[in-house]
């Protein structure tokens, strides 16, 4: 068996999910190589050949994977899908975008989000919101997989020492070009991998509420903000700040939700933290009923009280 | 082309309302649908409440709704019809039809109607599987836009801005399209009395995979379904200072 990893990148460095699935190509077993493309992105495959249990780095290096485009990216992994068993990608909005492209050019279901390998052919993977864990069984000869990245722990970044070869980049289809990209510049850690959240939802009232209340608490946590879909519908926060379902999937060490009810597209996205504390007035919040931690109170004393107190 | 003859279509799904608390079977074999409210999946409806705004400025002439599945998909159709979907499509299938089946459904569909622009729900709230614009788009060699947060559709050309892990960006492509939903596209509209009412009256026509010489023969196998992991109720504390003396303290995670 081998296993192509697709890189997760900016061009300028490799983004964490991908030693996440790196650790679920390991747990399947065989030789795990990764595939870097993108344009002057060498530091990328640098940084991909220190990826401990890395064999084998292919590098695409050229303009056409600037912006990665699912079109063109899809089309080069498929030109180099041969001899593999497993291709996969990190379930991130990137991996999402681009990786059932390359199932269908190949014609074999994708297995979307697993979060355990039972065998190599045999995954597990949340269903209805994360509330049934159904395990599938691919009949295909390639099994392509995006691997919920909370779902396995990241292998090292350093120890490693594998080889880079460069791969031919397959044509430029041409198909859509990227006019515009607004990255929210954030001295916060990112949210898919932070360590702390801070979540606010529609009990913050309004987005001057949440960033007045919200920021002070993060800034003292060193966490990264988050939202419930009701706060991103209620337009206090962008889009990218929602947890849930359809939103991020988180699972870091602490979460705080704060004005959260706790609807089940919103556990979906945090019930796999490893401590949970809710701030809310409402005793019968169903948030209380997966907090480790709940304090009933308004939040607009208790969350200033807390700043206070963590000193 | 001329923007006169733009058709869209809209594949929608029907699923699980999205404020009902699904259970795990107690033989494992799944869910328990019986019974169970079902809805147009939700990130549909807002395809094809995009849809029919884009008809009703003017830049589409028609939209139509296409569903695969059990013949009770076609209330789905009705309600997508409601909304303000011109005419439907039931490609009608008993078997456990996977993204892949569909995305080939769709394609066979989309090969006889001809439409310039798809636009697929992003995901699924059952399966979760968020593939099937993708898909299609792959099968069609057409450029997609996956997560759109805004569409401008005008001479021949759209430009989408969608979601991206951090932010946004925007695409810019030529028709024909693939175009798959998020939340803050748009927010549908209620179908009315008077527009259920006259859904009823539209045309619905109603098609088998082998009329479309499409395989539907599932790839995945579900072996069992389970409940995830019971996370408990934990403890409430009376203040902040309990709160934080129990996060330094019990949790040691501060």
């Amino acid at each position: 068996m081998s296993i192509l990893v697709i890189a997760e990148h900016d061009n300028a460095g490799l983004k964490a999910s991908t030693l996440n699935t790196v650790a679920a190509a390991q747990k399947i077993g065989g030789e795990v190589h990764i595939l870097v493309a993108g344009s002057g992105c060498a530091v990328v495959a640098a940084a991909a050949a220190k990826v401990v249990g890395v064999a084998k780095v292919k590098l695409a290096d050229a303009a056409q994977y600037a912006d990665q485009t699912a079109e063109n990216v899809a089309a080069l992994v498929v030109a180099n899908a041969a001899g593999y068993t497993h291709i996969l990608a990190a379930a991130t909005g990137a991996g999402k975008n681009m990786l059932p492209r390359v199932a269908a050019l190949l014609d074999v279901a994708q297995i979307s989000e697993i979060t355990a390998v039972e065998s190599p052919d045999t995954f597990v993977r949340p269903t209805y919101a994360g509330n049934a864990m159904a395990t599938v069984k691919s009949s295909d000869s390639v099994k392509v997989i995006t691997v919920r990245t909370t779902g396995f722990d990241a292998v090292a970044s350093e120890g490693g020492n594998a080889a880079t070869e460069p791969v031919a980049p397959a044509a430029d289809l041409g198909l859509s070009k990227v006019t515009g990209r607004e990255i929210a510049k954030s001295a916060r850690p990112e949210l898919a991998a932070a360590k702390v959240i801070v979540s606010g939802g529609r009990g913050m009232g309004s987005g001057e509420k949440y960033h007045q209340l919200l920021e002070p608490l993060a800034d003292k946590l060193n966490a990264a903000l988050g939202a419930s879909r009701a706060a991103v519908d209620a337009g206090f926060v962008p889009n990218d700040y929602q947890v849930g379902q359809t939103g991020k999937i988180v699972a870091p060490q602490l979460y705080f939700a704060i004005g959260i009810s706790g609807a089940i597209q919103h556990l979906a996205g945090m019930k796999d933290s490893k401590v949970i504390v809710a701030i809310n007035k409402d005793p019968d919040a169903p948030i209380f009923q997966v907090a480790d931690y709940g304090l009933v109170a308004d939040l607009f004393q208790a969350v200033p009280e807390l700043v206070t107190e963590l000193g | 082309m001329r923007t006169a003859d733009l058709k869209i279509l809209v594949p929608v799904k029907r699923v699980v309302d999205y404020n009902v608390k699904v259970r795990v079977k107690a033989d494992g074999t799944g869910v328990d649908l019986a019974n169970v409210k079902m809805s147009m999946n939700p990130f549909d409806e807002i395809a094809i409440e995009e849809a029919v705004r884009l008809r009703e400025a003017g830049v589409a002439t028609e939209v139509i709704a296409v569903s695969c599945g059990v013949t009770a998909c076609q209330e789905t159709l009705r309600t997508a019809m409601a909304i303000g979907a011109d005419r439907a499509i039931l490609v009608e299938s008993d078997v456990d039809l996977q993204p892949l089946a569909v995305a080939k459904l769709i394609k066979a569909v989309a090969e006889k109607e001809q439409p310039q622009i798809v636009i697929f729900g992003k995901q699924a709230i059952d399966d979760d599987a968020n593939q099937t614009g993708q898909m299609f788009a792959a099968l069609m060699g057409w450029p997609q836009a996956a997560f759109a947060s805004k569409v401008v559709v005008a001479d021949g050309a759209a430009t989408v801005t969608r979601e991206i892990d951090g932010g946004a960006e925007t695409l810019a492509f030529k028709l024909p399209c693939v175009i798959t939903t998020d939340l803050r596209l748009n927010e549908p509209r209620y179908a009315t009395l008077p527009n259920i009412m006259k859904a009823k009256k539209k045309q619905l026509d109603t098609l088998k995979p082998a009329d479309l010489g499409v395989d539907v023969a599932p790839r995945l196998t579900t072996l069992k379904v389970t409940e995830p992991p019971k996370r408990g109720a934990g403890v409430k504390v009376a203040d902040v200072k309990e709160l934080v003396a129990k996060l330094k303290n019990e949790a040691k995670v501060i």
